[in-house]
C-alpha cells in the first residue's frame, strides 16, 4: 500500500508508529503506523470492532499499547500532552444531577484550565449557541441533543490542538448536526487537527482531507480522500449524448464497453468504462461522428463503495484463516 | 494533585448537597435520640403488672417469696386448672413440681409473653425463696449461710503496673466500640464508593474523565471523598444527637427518665443483662464514677486514638479500593453480589473475633485475626485498647496492613482502570485476573 504521497507539505500532528495492542490472545491493533496532518480533518474509519476506538483510547493515553509509539507534534507523548487533546468519546454522557454550568466547569478545570478562565470560556460559548439559559438546569433534564451540545462545548473548551471525536453527530437532528459540522471546520480553520471517527461515508467525503480505513486490526488503506476516490476510480464515464445507443456502442469499438443506458426524453445517459490504456480525448473523437454529445462526467467512486470494496475484499481471506486457526 | 483535589472537592459537594444527605443527617440523630427514648419509655412501660400465682402443693415457699411493684405474687396451696387460670385474674402460673426442694423445677404458664426482664424476675424470686426453704429444712441459719457464700472477688493487676487495678476487660469494650465503628463507617461508605463507581460507569461519563485524569487518580479521588462525606455525617450526627440528648432530657426533666430512676426502674439491668448474654462482662460488673474515671486514666488514650486512626483509614482505604475494583467491573447492582460475598465475610469475622478477644484476648484465633489484613483494623483495635499487644506485633500488623493496602489498591487500580471501559459483559473471577496483566 502506498501511504501519504501528498502529506510532505504538512508535518504531521500525530505520527502513529508501529501500534500494536493484545488482550490476551486477541490482537487488536496490529502494527499501525499512520500519520495525522497538522490542520486538516482526518477520518477514521473502520467497520465496527475494527480497533477503532483501541485506537483511539491508545492516543488519548486511557490505555498503552503494547508495542509502537505515538508521537505529537514530533515528540513521543506523555501524559501531560492529553492536556493538548479533546476527545469526545463515543460512549460518552455527563453527570445527570449536576447542574450544566458546574459539570462544564468541573471538566474544564480537570483538564486544566483555570476556574475563571474556563467561566470566561464557557459564557462565551454558551452565548455563541445561545445556550445561557442552561446554565443553572440539571443534566437530567435536558434531551439527549441538548447534553451532546453541553459535551461537544467541554470538549474543545480547552482549545485542543488535536481533537478527537467519535461519532460527534449521533444523536444530533440535522439542524444541530450542521451546527457541529461547521464548529469543526471552524476550529480546523483556526488550525486545529481534527480526527473523526465516523460510519457516515457522506461526512467523511464533504469534511475530511485525508482517511485511514482500519478492518480486522490492520490499517488497509491511508492517504488523501481526493486520491483514494480516484486511485479506486476504474476509468469510468457518463455520457449523455443524443442518438442511438447501438451507434454510440459501436463507435467505442475497442476503446470503451458500454456498461449501462437510460433514455430520458431525447437524451440518452451511457456508463461507459474505457478501455485501460484509452484517453477520453481519443474516445471521444471517434464517437464525435455517430452520435450528439451534450456532457461527458468522470465517475468518481463514493467513499461507500470505496469503503465496502476494501473492507470486502479481505473478508475472504480472513474466513480462511478463521478456519485454519 | 490538582485534579485529585477537584475530584475530591467534587464528590464531596456534589453528595453533602444532595437531599438524601440532609435527610439521614436530620433523620439519622432523631433514629438514635428516637431508640434511646424509645428504651427508656419501655421500661418504664414494663409497669404493666403481672401477678403471678405460685402453686405450691407441698406448702414449702411459705411467707418467702417477695413482689415487687411490677411483679406481685400470689400462693396457692391447691391445683388451679387452666380453665380456671384462664377466667382468673392472674397472668402467670407456675407450677412446682413434686419434691421441689430435691428436685427443683417448675412449670410456668402464661396468657401473654412476658418479658424477659418478668421472666428473670419471676425466676431470681423462686430460686431465693425455694433456696431459703431448703437452709431452713437443713436447720442452716441464713446469715450463717450467706457468710459462707460470700463469693471470691478477684481484682486483676498488671505486674508491670503494681498498684493500679487493671480493667482490660472494660478497656477492651472500648476498643469493641471504635472497631464497631469502623465495622459500620467501612460499609456505609464503602459501598457509596461501589454506586458512586458504577454510576460514573452507567453514565458513560467515566471514559471522558479518564481522557483528562488517570484512572487511579479519578478512584481515589472518590474514596478520599466520600470518605470526607462520612466524617461530615457523623460529625454532624454526634453534634445533633448531643444536642437533642441534652435538650430533650432537659426539658422531659421528669424524674422518670432522670438517669438515677432509670437505673433503678430496671432499663440499666436490662441493658446490663443483654450485654451479659453478649459477652460483654465488662458492662455486667456494674460501672460507678471511680470506676468509669479508673478505666479512662488507664486507656493509653494517645496510642489508641493514634491506633484507631490509622487502622481505621488504611482499613477503609483497603476495603473501599476493592469495593471500586467490584462496582468498576460489574454493569448493574445485582451483578455485584457474586463479587460481594467474599469482601463481606472477612469483615463479619472480623466482628466476631474482635467479641471473643475481649473476652479471650490470647486465644489463637484473635492473635491470627490481629495480624491478617483484612481483619486486623478491627481484631487490633481490641487489643490494643485492652493494652494486650506487644509493641513488635502492633507494628508487624500495621506493616501487613500498609503493604496489603498498597497491594490491593494497585490491584483495584488495574481491574478498575479496565473494568470502567468494559461494557454488557458479564464478568467472572477468571475475567478479572486476565485485566490485572493487561498492560496499561
Amino acid at each position: 500500500m502506498q501511504a501519504g504521497d501528498t502529506f510532505a507539505t504538512t508535518s504531521p500532528m500525530l505520527h502513529l508508529e508501529g501500534i500494536t495492542k493484545r488482550f490476551g490472545t486477541f490482537t487488536a491493533l496490529d502494527g499501525i503506523t499512520m500519520d495525522v496532518p497538522a490542520g486538516q480533518v482526518f477520518g477514521l474509519l473502520g467497520p465496527n470492532g475494527a480497533g477503532k476506538t483501541t485506537l483511539i483510547r491508545i492516543i488519548t493515553r486511557i490505555s498503552g499499547p503494547d508495542e509502537g509509539r505515538v508521537l505529537l507534534d514530533g515528540q513521543p507523548m506523555t501524559q501531560e500532552d492529553v492536556a493538548r487533546l479533546g476527545y469526545l468519546p463515543e460512549e460518552r454522557g455527563l453527570y445527570k444531577k449536576m447542574k450544566v454550568g458546574e459539570q462544564a466547569l468541573y471538566l474544564a478545570q480537570l483538564k486544566g484550565l483555570k476556574k475563571a478562565e474556563a467561566l470566561k470560556r464557557l459564557k462565551e460559548w454558551f452565548a455563541r449557541w445561545e445556550i445561557d439559559g442552561w446554565w443553572n438546569k440539571k443534566v437530567e433534564e435536558l434531551s439527549k441533543g441538548m447534553a451532546q451540545k453541553v459535551q461537544f462545548i467541554t470538549t474543545v473548551l480547552h482549545e485542543p490542538k488535536l481533537l478527537i471525536l467519535d461519532e460527534p453527530f449521533s444523536g444530533f437532528d440535522p439542524i444541530n448536526a450542521e451546527l457541529i459540522r461547521n464548529e469543526i471546520l471552524r476550529l480546523r480553520d483556526a488550525g486545529v487537527t481534527v480526527m473523526l471517527s465516523t460510519h457516515s461515508m457522506p461526512s467523511v467525503e464533504e469534511l475530511c482531507d485525508n482517511i485511514g480505513l482500519i478492518d480486522k486490526a490492520k490499517l488497509v488503506l491511508h492517504g488523501n480522500v481526493r486520491e483514494i476516490r480516484r486511485r479506486y476510480s476504474d476509468n469510468t464515464y457518463r455520457i449523455d449524448f443524443k442518438g442511438n445507443k447501438v451507434a454510440l456502442a459501436n463507435a467505442l469499438a475497442f476503446m470503451g464497453e458500454l456498461l449501462d443506458a437510460q433514455e430520458k426524453d431525447e437524451y440518452t445517459s451511457a456508463r461507459v468504462r474505457l478501455a485501460r490504456d484509452a484517453k477520453l480525448n481519443d474516445v471521444l473523437r471517434q464517437i464525435l461522428p455517430s452520435v450528439d454529445v451534450h456532457g461527458v462526467q468522470e465517475e468518481v467512486p463514493r467513499m461507500h463503495d470505496i469503503f465496502i470494496k476494501a473492507v470486502g475484499e479481505r473478508a475472504p481471506e480472513e474466513v480462511i484463516a478463521g478456519f485454519t486457526e | 494533585m490538582n485534579k485529585i483535589r477537584l475530584i475530591i472537592w467534587r464528590e464531596f459537594s456534589t453528595r453533602v448537597r444532595k437531599p438524601s444527605f440532609l435527610i439521614m443527617t436530620v433523620l439519622g440523630p432523631l433514629l438514635i435520640a428516637g431508640a434511646i427514648f424509645g428504651m427508656a419509655w419501655i421500661g418504664s412501660q414494663e409497669n404493666t403488672a403481672h401477678q403471678v400465682l405460685v402453686v405450691d402443693t407441698e406448702g414449702v415457699i411459705g411467707t418467702r417469696l417477695e413482689g415487687s411493684d411490677r411483679v406481685s405474687f400470689f400462693l396457692s396451696g391447691e391445683q388451679v386448672t387452666d380453665s380456671a387460670f384462664k377466667a382468673g385474674p392472674y397472668t402467670i402460673r407456675v407450677v412446682l413440681l413434686k419434691d421441689v426442694l430435691n428436685d427443683p423445677h417448675a412449670d410456668l404458664y402464661y396468657k401473654t409473653v412476658p418479658s424477659e426482664f418478668v421472666m428473670n424476675r419471676v425466676r431470681s424470686e423462686l430460686d431465693k425463696a425455694i433456696e431459703l426453704a431448703r437452709l431452713d429444712k437443713e436447720k442452716i441459719d441464713p446469715e450463717a449461710f450467706e457468710k459462707i457464700r460470700k463469693p471470691l472477688d478477684i481484682d486483676s493487676f498488671d505486674i508491670e503496673k503494681v498498684g493500679q487495678q487493671s480493667y482490660a476487660q472494660e478497656r477492651a469494650v472500648i476498643g469493641f466500640f471504635f472497631g464497631y465503628f469502623m465495622f459500620i463507617f467501612i460499609f456505609m461508605y464503602g459501598v457509596q464508593v461501589m454506586r458512586g463507581v458504577m454510576e460514573e460507569k452507567q453514565n458513560r461519563v467515566v471514559e471522558v474523565l479518564i481522557s483528562s485524569v488517570k484512572p487511579f487518580q479519578l478512584m481515589m479521588g472518590k474514596i478520599i471523598g466520600i470518605a470526607l462525606v462520612g466524617f461530615t455525617q457523623f460529625l454532624l450526627w454526634i453534634i445533633i444527637t448531643g444536642t437533642i440528648t441534652i435538650v430533650g432530657l432537659g426539658v422531659l426533666g421528669a424524674s422518670q427518665y432522670d438517669p438515677a430512676t432509670l437505673a433503678q426502674n430496671g432499663v440499666t439491668t436490662e441493658m446490663r443483662d443483654q450485654l451479659m448474654q453478649q459477652g460483654m462482662p465488662a458492662a455486667s460488673s456494674g460501672l460507678d464514677e471511680d470506676k468509669i474515671t479508673a478505666i479512662i486514666t488507664q486507656v493509653n488514650i494517645p496510642l489508641v486514638l493514634g491506633a484507631f486512626l490509622f487502622y481505621f483509614i488504611c482499613g477503609y482505604l483497603l476495603y473501599s479500593s476493592l469495593l471500586a475494583a467490584i462496582g468498576s467491573a460489574v454493569d448493574s447492582e445485582t451483578d455485584t453480589q457474586q463479587f460481594m460475598f467474599p469482601v463481606t465475610i472477612p469483615m463479619i469475622i472480623a466482628i466476631v473475633v474482635a467479641q471473643i478477644a475481649v473476652m479471650n484476648p490470647t486465644s489463637p484465633a484473635v492473635l491470627w485475626c490481629s495480624f491478617i489484613p483484612l481483619t486486623s483494623p478491627i481484631v487490633m483495635m481490641v487489643r490494643v485498647a485492652m493494652g494486650s499487644a506487644p509493641v513488635w506485633q502492633l507494628l508487624l500488623s500495621m506493616a501487613l496492613l500498609v503493604i496489603t493496602f498498597i497491594f490491593t489498591t494497585w490491584l483495584a487500580g488495574r481491574i478498575y482502570r479496565t473494568g470502567i471501559l468494559m461494557y454488557g459483559k458479564k464478568v467472572s473471577w477468571r475475567e478479572l485476573g486476565k485485566w490485572l496483566f493487561y498492560k496499561g
